[in-house]
Protein backbone atom coordinates (compact mmCIF):
# COMPACT_ATOMS: atom_id res chain seq x y z
CA UNK A 1 0.00 0.00 0.00
CA UNK A 2 1.26 3.52 -1.10
CA UNK A 3 1.14 6.42 0.77
CA UNK A 4 -0.09 9.53 -0.93
CA UNK A 5 0.34 12.79 0.09
CA UNK A 6 -2.85 14.43 -1.41
CA UNK A 7 -1.76 18.66 -2.00
CA UNK A 8 -5.10 19.24 -0.04
CA UNK A 9 -5.89 16.60 2.78
CA UNK A 10 -2.27 15.17 3.35
CA UNK A 11 -0.93 11.92 3.08
CA UNK A 12 -3.69 8.94 2.55
CA UNK A 13 -3.65 5.38 1.48
CA UNK A 14 -3.11 4.74 -2.30
CA UNK A 15 -7.14 3.32 -2.34
CA UNK A 16 -8.41 6.50 -1.71
CA UNK A 17 -7.55 7.54 -4.99
CA UNK A 18 -7.51 6.82 -8.87
CA UNK A 19 -4.89 6.43 -11.29
CA UNK A 20 -4.87 8.90 -13.80
CA UNK A 21 -1.64 7.82 -15.64
CA UNK A 22 1.08 10.60 -17.26
CA UNK A 23 0.35 13.72 -16.45
CA UNK A 24 1.05 17.16 -19.02
CA UNK A 25 -0.24 15.21 -22.01
CA UNK A 26 -2.31 18.39 -23.60
CA UNK A 27 -5.14 17.85 -25.96
CA UNK A 28 -3.46 18.96 -29.65
CA UNK A 29 -4.05 22.61 -30.34
CA UNK A 30 -5.45 22.47 -33.60
CA UNK A 31 -6.21 18.23 -33.63
CA UNK A 32 -7.24 18.41 -37.92
CA UNK A 33 -3.69 19.11 -38.58
CA UNK A 34 -2.15 16.26 -37.16
CA UNK A 35 -1.50 13.51 -39.24
CA UNK A 36 -2.91 9.68 -38.66
CA UNK A 37 0.27 8.60 -37.01
CA UNK A 38 0.70 11.95 -34.80
CA UNK A 39 -3.22 11.31 -34.07
CA UNK A 40 -2.48 7.56 -32.88
CA UNK A 41 0.12 8.63 -31.03
CA UNK A 42 -1.99 11.42 -28.86
CA UNK A 43 -4.36 8.86 -28.25
CA UNK A 44 -2.28 5.61 -27.44
CA UNK A 45 1.00 6.16 -26.54
CA UNK A 46 2.31 7.39 -23.42
CA UNK A 47 5.66 7.03 -21.05
CA UNK A 48 6.42 3.95 -19.52
CA UNK A 49 9.55 4.87 -17.76
CA UNK A 50 11.59 2.56 -15.93
CA UNK A 51 12.13 4.63 -13.00
CA UNK A 52 10.38 7.99 -11.96
CA UNK A 53 6.92 9.35 -13.99
CA UNK A 54 5.23 12.60 -13.87
CA UNK A 55 1.96 11.44 -13.44
CA UNK A 56 -1.79 12.81 -12.02
CA UNK A 57 -3.81 10.86 -9.40
CA UNK A 58 -7.36 12.13 -8.32
CA UNK A 59 -8.53 11.87 -4.23
CA UNK A 60 -11.71 10.12 -5.36
CA UNK A 61 -12.30 9.37 -1.68
CA UNK A 62 -11.68 12.42 -0.11
CA UNK A 63 -11.87 16.10 -1.69
CA UNK A 64 -11.84 14.37 -5.77
CA UNK A 65 -9.34 17.11 -6.64
CA UNK A 66 -6.45 15.81 -9.43
CA UNK A 67 -3.15 16.94 -8.66
CA UNK A 68 0.34 15.53 -10.34
CA UNK A 69 3.27 13.59 -8.63
CA UNK A 70 6.64 12.52 -9.47
CA UNK A 71 6.44 8.88 -8.64
CA UNK A 72 9.65 6.29 -9.02
CA UNK A 73 7.97 2.87 -10.79
CA UNK A 74 10.28 0.65 -9.54
CA UNK A 75 10.78 1.65 -5.66
CA UNK A 76 6.73 3.14 -5.05
CA UNK A 77 8.47 6.15 -4.17
CA UNK A 78 6.01 9.45 -4.26
CA UNK A 79 7.30 12.66 -4.26
CA UNK A 80 5.72 16.11 -5.71
CA UNK A 81 5.21 17.33 -8.57
CA UNK A 82 8.48 19.20 -9.22
CA UNK B 1 -2.14 -34.94 -5.17
CA UNK B 2 -1.13 -36.22 -8.51
CA UNK B 3 2.59 -36.95 -9.84
CA UNK B 4 4.89 -34.29 -11.03
CA UNK B 5 8.01 -35.54 -12.72
CA UNK B 6 11.67 -35.54 -11.52
CA UNK B 7 13.73 -32.99 -13.41
CA UNK B 8 17.16 -34.00 -14.08
CA UNK B 9 20.30 -31.81 -13.65
CA UNK B 10 20.74 -30.45 -16.70
CA UNK B 11 18.27 -29.49 -19.23
CA UNK B 12 19.68 -27.24 -21.68
CA UNK B 13 23.08 -26.20 -22.47
CA UNK B 14 24.46 -22.89 -21.22
CA UNK B 15 26.34 -21.13 -24.00
CA UNK B 16 29.13 -18.15 -23.64
CA UNK B 17 27.77 -15.74 -26.33
CA UNK B 18 29.50 -15.40 -29.37
CA UNK B 19 29.68 -12.29 -31.42
CA UNK B 20 27.13 -12.55 -34.17
CA UNK B 21 24.04 -14.80 -34.77
CA UNK B 22 21.63 -14.64 -37.89
CA UNK B 23 18.90 -14.25 -34.86
CA UNK B 24 19.06 -12.60 -31.50
CA UNK B 25 15.95 -13.18 -29.35
CA UNK B 26 15.83 -10.02 -26.54
CA UNK B 27 14.02 -12.21 -24.00
CA UNK B 28 14.42 -16.04 -21.95
CA UNK B 29 10.77 -16.65 -21.64
CA UNK B 30 8.07 -18.85 -22.93
CA UNK B 31 7.98 -16.92 -26.06
CA UNK B 32 11.12 -16.11 -26.79
CA UNK B 33 12.05 -19.64 -26.13
CA UNK B 34 9.54 -21.21 -28.24
CA UNK B 35 10.17 -18.70 -30.98
CA UNK B 36 14.00 -20.17 -31.24
CA UNK B 37 12.98 -23.41 -31.00
CA UNK B 38 10.52 -22.87 -34.17
CA UNK B 39 12.80 -20.99 -35.82
CA UNK B 40 15.41 -24.01 -35.45
CA UNK B 41 12.79 -26.39 -36.25
CA UNK B 42 10.39 -24.68 -38.96
CA UNK B 43 12.65 -22.97 -40.56
CA UNK B 44 16.28 -24.60 -40.28
CA UNK B 45 17.21 -21.43 -38.93
CA UNK B 46 19.77 -22.47 -36.21
CA UNK B 47 21.84 -19.40 -35.54
CA UNK B 48 19.99 -18.04 -32.54
CA UNK B 49 20.90 -16.78 -29.46
CA UNK B 50 17.91 -16.13 -26.65
CA UNK B 51 19.35 -13.36 -24.04
CA UNK B 52 18.27 -13.69 -21.02
CA UNK B 53 18.72 -10.80 -17.81
CA UNK B 54 18.04 -13.19 -15.54
CA UNK B 55 17.51 -16.61 -15.34
CA UNK B 56 15.51 -18.66 -17.93
CA UNK B 57 12.10 -18.49 -17.27
CA UNK B 58 12.27 -16.43 -14.19
CA UNK B 59 9.99 -13.74 -15.23
CA UNK B 60 6.26 -13.92 -16.16
CA UNK B 61 6.89 -17.62 -17.11
CA UNK B 62 7.39 -18.11 -13.48
CA UNK B 63 4.36 -16.14 -12.62
CA UNK B 64 1.37 -16.51 -14.35
CA UNK B 65 -1.27 -18.68 -13.60
CA UNK B 66 -1.49 -21.41 -16.31
CA UNK B 67 -4.58 -20.67 -17.83
CA UNK B 68 -4.98 -21.75 -21.67
CA UNK B 69 -8.12 -21.46 -23.48
CA UNK B 70 -8.38 -19.80 -26.99
CA UNK B 71 -12.29 -18.14 -26.70
CA UNK B 72 -11.70 -14.92 -27.40
CA UNK B 73 -14.36 -12.68 -29.38
CA UNK B 74 -12.53 -11.61 -32.65
CA UNK B 75 -11.23 -13.81 -35.04
CA UNK B 76 -7.82 -12.49 -34.93
CA UNK B 77 -7.29 -13.07 -31.45
CA UNK B 78 -9.43 -17.02 -31.60
CA UNK B 79 -6.99 -17.39 -34.51
CA UNK B 80 -3.86 -16.84 -32.52
CA UNK B 81 -5.00 -18.29 -29.75
CA UNK B 82 -6.78 -21.46 -30.98
CA UNK B 83 -3.25 -22.08 -33.25
CA UNK B 84 -1.88 -21.96 -29.71
CA UNK B 85 -4.33 -24.25 -28.16
CA UNK B 86 -3.88 -27.09 -31.38
CA UNK B 87 -0.37 -26.96 -30.81
CA UNK B 88 -0.41 -27.12 -27.20
CA UNK B 89 -2.11 -30.83 -27.51
CA UNK B 90 0.68 -32.27 -28.90
CA UNK B 91 3.32 -29.90 -27.35
CA UNK B 92 4.13 -32.57 -24.82
CA UNK B 93 5.28 -35.11 -27.82
CA UNK B 94 6.23 -32.67 -29.87
CA UNK B 95 9.35 -31.71 -27.30
CA UNK B 96 9.67 -35.07 -25.73
CA UNK B 97 9.07 -33.65 -22.47
CA UNK B 98 6.60 -33.78 -19.91
CA UNK B 99 4.55 -30.14 -19.35
CA UNK B 100 1.40 -31.38 -17.54
CA UNK B 101 -0.98 -29.62 -19.79
CA UNK B 102 -4.05 -30.57 -18.77
CA UNK B 103 -7.33 -30.27 -20.71
CA UNK B 104 -10.02 -29.79 -17.75
CA UNK B 105 -12.13 -26.94 -19.15
CA UNK B 106 -12.48 -23.41 -18.30
CA UNK B 107 -15.48 -21.38 -17.34
CA UNK B 108 -16.03 -17.88 -17.56
CA UNK B 109 -18.56 -17.04 -15.31
CA UNK B 110 -21.32 -14.39 -15.91
CA UNK B 111 -22.90 -12.35 -12.89
CA UNK B 112 -25.10 -9.61 -14.98
CA UNK B 113 -27.39 -9.93 -17.37
CA UNK B 114 -24.79 -7.79 -19.57
CA UNK B 115 -22.69 -10.47 -19.21
CA UNK B 116 -24.78 -13.18 -20.17
CA UNK B 117 -25.93 -11.26 -23.04
CA UNK B 118 -21.59 -10.81 -23.86
CA UNK B 119 -20.97 -14.52 -22.87
CA UNK B 120 -23.56 -15.48 -25.11
CA UNK B 121 -22.59 -14.15 -28.28
CA UNK B 122 -18.60 -14.94 -27.37
CA UNK B 123 -19.90 -18.83 -27.27
CA UNK B 124 -21.42 -17.99 -31.01
CA UNK B 125 -18.43 -16.29 -32.31
CA UNK B 126 -16.34 -19.07 -31.13
CA UNK B 127 -18.48 -21.96 -32.67
CA UNK B 128 -17.95 -19.72 -36.30
CA UNK B 129 -14.55 -19.17 -35.58
CA UNK B 130 -14.35 -23.14 -35.09
CA UNK B 131 -13.44 -23.14 -31.40
CA UNK B 132 -14.83 -25.08 -28.93
CA UNK B 133 -17.59 -23.24 -26.75
CA UNK B 134 -20.82 -23.75 -24.85
CA UNK B 135 -23.03 -21.89 -23.02
CA UNK B 136 -24.00 -23.04 -19.62
CA UNK B 137 -26.66 -22.43 -16.97
CA UNK B 138 -25.94 -21.97 -13.10
CA UNK B 139 -26.85 -25.35 -12.32
CA UNK B 140 -24.74 -26.78 -15.13
CA UNK B 141 -21.95 -24.41 -14.18
CA UNK B 142 -22.50 -26.38 -10.77
CA UNK B 143 -22.51 -29.75 -12.79
CA UNK B 144 -19.31 -28.86 -14.22
CA UNK B 145 -17.86 -27.28 -10.84
CA UNK B 146 -19.70 -28.71 -7.55
CA UNK B 147 -17.60 -26.02 -5.42
CA UNK B 148 -19.10 -22.81 -6.63
CA UNK B 149 -21.93 -21.01 -5.19
CA UNK B 150 -24.33 -20.91 -7.34
CA UNK B 151 -26.87 -19.12 -5.00
CA UNK B 152 -29.07 -16.54 -6.38
CA UNK B 153 -28.40 -14.80 -2.86
CA UNK B 154 -25.04 -13.50 -3.70
CA UNK B 155 -24.40 -10.19 -4.20
CA UNK B 156 -22.99 -10.84 -8.08
CA UNK B 157 -25.06 -13.83 -8.07
CA UNK B 158 -23.66 -16.56 -10.91
CA UNK B 159 -26.42 -16.07 -13.73
CA UNK B 160 -24.78 -18.79 -16.61
CA UNK B 161 -21.12 -19.24 -17.54
CA UNK B 162 -19.54 -19.87 -21.25
CA UNK B 163 -17.43 -23.34 -20.74
CA UNK B 164 -14.47 -24.59 -22.94
CA UNK B 165 -13.82 -28.03 -22.46
CA UNK B 166 -10.36 -28.08 -24.29
CA UNK B 167 -9.15 -25.49 -22.07
CA UNK B 168 -7.05 -25.98 -19.30
CA UNK B 169 -3.65 -25.57 -17.45
CA UNK B 170 0.11 -26.71 -17.78
CA UNK B 171 2.97 -26.35 -15.78
CA UNK B 172 4.80 -23.71 -16.82
CA UNK B 173 8.00 -23.88 -15.75
CA UNK B 174 8.47 -27.40 -17.23
CA UNK B 175 6.88 -25.76 -21.05
CA UNK B 176 9.87 -22.94 -20.09
CA UNK B 177 12.59 -25.59 -19.87
CA UNK B 178 11.22 -28.25 -22.71
CA UNK B 179 11.11 -25.35 -24.89
CA UNK B 180 14.63 -24.45 -23.67
CA UNK B 181 15.74 -28.32 -24.17
CA UNK B 182 14.47 -28.38 -27.52
CA UNK B 183 15.66 -25.83 -28.98
CA UNK B 184 19.45 -26.10 -27.47
CA UNK B 185 19.26 -29.28 -28.67
CA UNK B 186 18.82 -28.09 -32.13
CA UNK B 187 21.81 -25.86 -32.10
CA UNK B 188 20.26 -22.32 -30.27
CA UNK B 189 22.38 -20.75 -27.90
CA UNK B 190 20.44 -20.11 -24.57
CA UNK B 191 22.60 -17.05 -22.63
CA UNK B 192 21.66 -16.07 -19.05
CA UNK B 193 22.87 -13.40 -17.15
CA UNK B 194 23.06 -11.35 -20.40
CA UNK B 195 21.13 -8.13 -20.35
CA UNK B 196 21.01 -6.03 -23.37
CA UNK B 197 21.98 -2.09 -22.29
CA UNK B 198 21.46 -1.24 -26.17
CA UNK B 199 21.58 -0.99 -29.68
CA UNK B 200 24.03 -0.49 -32.23
CA UNK B 201 22.82 0.70 -35.22
CA UNK B 202 24.19 1.50 -38.54
CA UNK B 203 22.10 4.10 -41.44
CA UNK B 204 19.16 3.49 -39.28
CA UNK B 205 18.95 -0.45 -39.67
CA UNK B 206 19.76 -2.19 -35.89
CA UNK B 207 23.01 -4.47 -36.22
CA UNK B 208 23.03 -5.77 -32.93
CA UNK B 209 22.95 -5.54 -29.29
CA UNK B 210 25.35 -4.26 -26.41
CA UNK B 211 24.95 -6.30 -22.94
CA UNK B 212 26.31 -6.75 -20.28
CA UNK B 213 28.18 -9.72 -22.21
CA UNK B 214 29.85 -7.72 -24.75
CA UNK B 215 28.56 -6.81 -27.76
CA UNK B 216 26.40 -9.19 -30.11
CA UNK B 217 25.79 -8.69 -33.95
CA UNK B 218 22.64 -9.67 -35.33
CA UNK B 219 20.91 -9.63 -38.48
CA UNK B 220 17.61 -9.68 -36.92
CA UNK B 221 17.04 -8.53 -32.93
CA UNK B 222 13.65 -9.81 -32.10
CA UNK B 223 12.19 -8.41 -29.23
CA UNK B 224 10.43 -10.83 -26.83
CA UNK B 225 11.04 -8.94 -23.27
CA UNK B 226 6.73 -8.12 -21.87
CA UNK B 227 6.88 -5.69 -18.84
CA UNK B 228 10.51 -4.90 -19.91
CA UNK B 229 9.93 -4.08 -23.53
CA UNK B 230 9.30 -0.30 -23.31
CA UNK B 231 12.67 0.48 -21.36
CA UNK B 232 14.18 -1.72 -24.73
CA UNK B 233 12.12 0.87 -26.99
CA UNK B 234 13.29 3.69 -25.15
CA UNK B 235 17.31 2.59 -26.53
CA UNK B 236 15.96 2.22 -29.82
CA UNK B 237 14.18 5.50 -30.20
CA UNK B 238 10.75 3.33 -30.87
CA UNK B 239 7.97 4.67 -29.34
CA UNK B 240 5.36 1.04 -28.23
CA UNK B 241 1.60 2.31 -26.58
CA UNK B 242 2.22 -0.03 -24.02
CA UNK B 243 2.12 0.54 -19.87
CA UNK B 244 3.95 -2.01 -17.94
CA UNK B 245 1.70 -3.01 -14.29
CA UNK B 246 2.53 -5.51 -11.68
CA UNK B 247 0.07 -8.13 -11.83
CA UNK B 248 -0.71 -10.14 -8.85
CA UNK B 249 -1.17 -14.25 -8.25
CA UNK B 250 -0.79 -16.28 -5.12
CA UNK B 251 -1.19 -19.74 -4.24
CA UNK B 252 -2.97 -21.91 -1.22
CA UNK B 253 -1.59 -24.63 1.04
CA UNK B 254 -1.63 -28.02 -0.49
CA UNK B 255 -5.28 -29.19 -0.94
CA UNK B 256 -7.11 -32.45 -1.62
CA UNK B 257 -8.54 -32.61 -5.05
CA UNK B 258 -11.66 -30.12 -4.33
CA UNK B 259 -11.46 -28.17 -7.85
CA UNK B 260 -11.72 -29.74 -11.11
CA UNK B 261 -11.86 -26.93 -13.56
CA UNK B 262 -10.47 -23.42 -14.19
CA UNK B 263 -13.12 -21.02 -13.02
CA UNK B 264 -12.43 -17.00 -14.18
CA UNK B 265 -14.77 -14.21 -13.25
CA UNK B 266 -14.29 -10.78 -14.85
CA UNK B 267 -16.81 -8.66 -12.84
CA UNK B 268 -15.62 -9.83 -9.20
CA UNK B 269 -12.18 -10.45 -10.67
CA UNK B 270 -10.54 -13.42 -9.82
CA UNK B 271 -9.48 -16.99 -11.29
CA UNK B 272 -8.58 -20.10 -9.75
CA UNK B 273 -7.63 -23.54 -10.34
CA UNK B 274 -6.15 -25.90 -8.65
CA UNK B 275 -2.54 -27.06 -9.64
CA UNK B 276 -1.30 -30.42 -10.30
CA UNK B 277 0.26 -30.84 -6.32
CA UNK B 278 -3.13 -29.58 -4.87
CA UNK B 279 -2.41 -25.66 -4.26
CA UNK B 280 -5.01 -23.34 -5.38
CA UNK B 281 -3.58 -20.83 -7.61
CA UNK B 282 -5.44 -17.69 -7.94
CA UNK B 283 -4.98 -14.51 -9.90
CA UNK B 284 -5.83 -10.76 -9.38
CA UNK B 285 -6.41 -8.02 -11.18
CA UNK B 286 -3.50 -5.53 -11.97
CA UNK B 287 -2.58 -2.46 -9.70
CA UNK B 288 -3.83 0.21 -10.93
CA UNK B 289 -0.74 2.35 -11.70
CA UNK B 290 2.37 1.84 -13.89
CA UNK B 291 4.78 -0.09 -11.76
CA UNK B 292 8.06 -2.35 -12.55
CA UNK B 293 8.23 -3.57 -8.95
CA UNK B 294 7.19 -7.55 -9.34
CA UNK B 295 5.03 -6.74 -6.24
CA UNK B 296 1.80 -5.39 -6.20
CA UNK B 297 -0.21 -3.90 -2.85
CA UNK B 298 -2.21 -6.19 -0.40
CA UNK B 299 -5.81 -4.22 -0.88
CA UNK B 300 -5.58 -6.07 -4.57
CA UNK B 301 -5.13 -9.33 -2.95
CA UNK B 302 -7.65 -8.58 -0.25
CA UNK B 303 -10.16 -8.01 -3.06
CA UNK B 304 -9.35 -10.98 -4.78
CA UNK B 305 -9.79 -13.40 -2.36
CA UNK B 306 -13.27 -11.59 -1.12
CA UNK B 307 -14.69 -12.62 -4.28
CA UNK B 308 -13.34 -15.76 -4.42
CA UNK B 309 -14.74 -16.99 -1.00
CA UNK B 310 -18.04 -15.80 -1.92
CA UNK B 311 -17.38 -17.70 -4.81
CA UNK B 312 -16.35 -20.82 -3.50
CA UNK B 313 -16.93 -21.22 0.22
CA UNK B 314 -14.87 -23.96 0.50
CA UNK B 315 -11.89 -21.99 0.44
CA UNK B 316 -12.42 -19.86 3.45
CA UNK B 317 -10.19 -22.38 5.82
CA UNK B 318 -7.55 -22.63 3.27
CA UNK B 319 -4.33 -20.39 4.18
CA UNK B 320 -2.32 -18.07 1.36
CA UNK B 321 1.12 -19.89 1.04
CA UNK B 322 2.66 -17.15 -1.13
CA UNK B 323 1.93 -14.37 -3.32
CA UNK B 324 3.63 -12.63 -6.05
CA UNK B 325 3.92 -10.21 -8.97
CA UNK B 326 4.43 -10.08 -12.60
CA UNK B 327 5.48 -7.22 -14.99
CA UNK B 328 2.82 -7.16 -17.62
CA UNK B 329 2.79 -4.92 -20.50
CA UNK B 330 -0.82 -3.48 -21.62
CA UNK B 331 -1.82 -2.43 -24.66
CA UNK B 332 -4.42 0.19 -25.92
CA UNK B 333 -6.86 -2.77 -27.09
CA UNK B 334 -5.74 -5.44 -25.09
CA UNK B 335 -4.41 -7.07 -27.68
CA UNK B 336 -0.47 -8.57 -28.54
CA UNK B 337 1.73 -6.22 -30.64
CA UNK B 338 3.92 -8.79 -33.06
CA UNK B 339 6.01 -8.14 -36.15
CA UNK B 340 7.66 -5.37 -38.03
CA UNK B 341 8.69 -1.77 -36.00
CA UNK B 342 9.05 0.56 -39.11
CA UNK B 343 13.38 -0.28 -37.90
CA UNK B 344 15.31 -2.49 -40.16
CA UNK B 345 16.66 -5.19 -38.04
CA UNK B 346 14.16 -5.17 -35.51
CA UNK B 347 11.41 -7.18 -34.40
CA UNK B 348 8.85 -6.84 -31.61
CA UNK B 349 6.86 -9.36 -29.85
CA UNK B 350 4.95 -7.50 -26.95
CA UNK B 351 1.60 -6.35 -25.62
CA UNK B 352 0.32 -10.12 -24.54
CA UNK B 353 -0.72 -8.56 -21.09
CA UNK B 354 -1.74 -10.63 -18.76
CA UNK B 355 -2.61 -13.21 -20.87
CA UNK B 356 0.57 -14.14 -22.87
CA UNK B 357 0.99 -17.46 -21.83
CA UNK B 358 -1.60 -19.25 -23.11
CA UNK B 359 -0.31 -17.66 -26.42
CA UNK B 360 3.18 -19.60 -25.86
CA UNK B 361 3.32 -21.91 -28.44
CA UNK B 362 1.28 -19.79 -31.35
CA UNK B 363 3.40 -16.80 -30.97
CA UNK B 364 6.74 -18.82 -31.13
CA UNK B 365 5.59 -20.43 -34.21
CA UNK B 366 3.91 -17.32 -36.21
CA UNK B 367 7.23 -14.59 -34.57
CA UNK B 368 9.53 -17.14 -36.16
CA UNK B 369 7.65 -17.49 -39.22
CA UNK B 370 7.63 -13.62 -38.97
CA UNK B 371 11.43 -13.10 -38.38
CA UNK B 372 12.32 -15.75 -41.14
CA UNK B 373 10.76 -14.18 -43.68
CA UNK B 374 10.67 -10.57 -42.88
CA UNK B 375 6.82 -10.51 -43.33
CA UNK B 376 3.89 -11.30 -40.54
CA UNK B 377 2.30 -14.84 -40.79
CA UNK B 378 -1.07 -14.40 -41.37
CA UNK B 379 -1.95 -15.54 -37.92
CA UNK B 380 -0.49 -12.58 -36.27
CA UNK B 381 -0.99 -10.18 -39.28
CA UNK B 382 -3.70 -8.13 -37.52
CA UNK B 383 -1.84 -7.62 -34.54
CA UNK B 384 0.92 -4.82 -36.29
CA UNK B 385 2.07 -1.98 -34.05
CA UNK B 386 0.86 0.51 -37.14
CA UNK B 387 -3.17 -0.33 -36.08
CA UNK B 388 -2.40 2.53 -33.71
CA UNK B 389 -2.23 4.88 -36.57
CA UNK B 390 -4.33 3.63 -39.01
CA UNK B 391 -6.62 2.41 -36.27
CA UNK B 392 -7.49 -1.29 -36.85
CA UNK B 393 -7.90 -1.84 -33.20
CA UNK B 394 -8.27 -5.44 -32.29
CA UNK B 395 -10.99 -4.64 -29.07
CA UNK B 396 -10.79 -7.74 -27.04
CA UNK B 397 -11.56 -5.73 -23.99
CA UNK B 398 -14.45 -8.12 -24.09
CA UNK B 399 -12.73 -11.31 -23.43
CA UNK B 400 -9.63 -10.02 -22.08
CA UNK B 401 -10.69 -7.06 -19.74
CA UNK B 402 -9.58 -8.71 -16.43
CA UNK B 403 -6.35 -10.72 -15.82
CA UNK B 404 -5.81 -14.02 -17.74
Amino acid sequence: MMIITCPWCGPRNETEFHYGGEAGVAYPADPGVLSDEEWGRFLFVRSNPKGVLHERWSHNAGCRRWFSVHRDTVTHEVGPAR
Amino acid sequence: MSWVPEQPDRVWRSAEPKRRYQVVIVGGGGHGLATAYYLARNHGITDVAVLERGWLAGGNMARNTTIIRSNYLWEASAGIYEHALKLWESLEAELGYPILFSQRGVLNLAHSPQEVRDGMRRVQANLLAGVDAQWLDPMEVAEVCPIVNVSPQLRYPVLGATYQPRGGIAKHDYVAWGFARAASDLGVDIIEHCEVTGFDRRDGRVIGVRTTRGEIGAQTVALSAAGHTSVLADMVGLRVPLQSHALQALVSDLLLPVHPTVVMSNAVHVYVSQAHKGELVMGAGIDAHNSYSQRGAVHVIERQLAAAVELFPVFARAHVLRTWGGIVDVSPDASPIVGLTGIEGLMINCGWGTGGFKATPGIGWCYAHTIAHGQPHPLNAPFTLDRFTTGALVDEHGAAAVAH
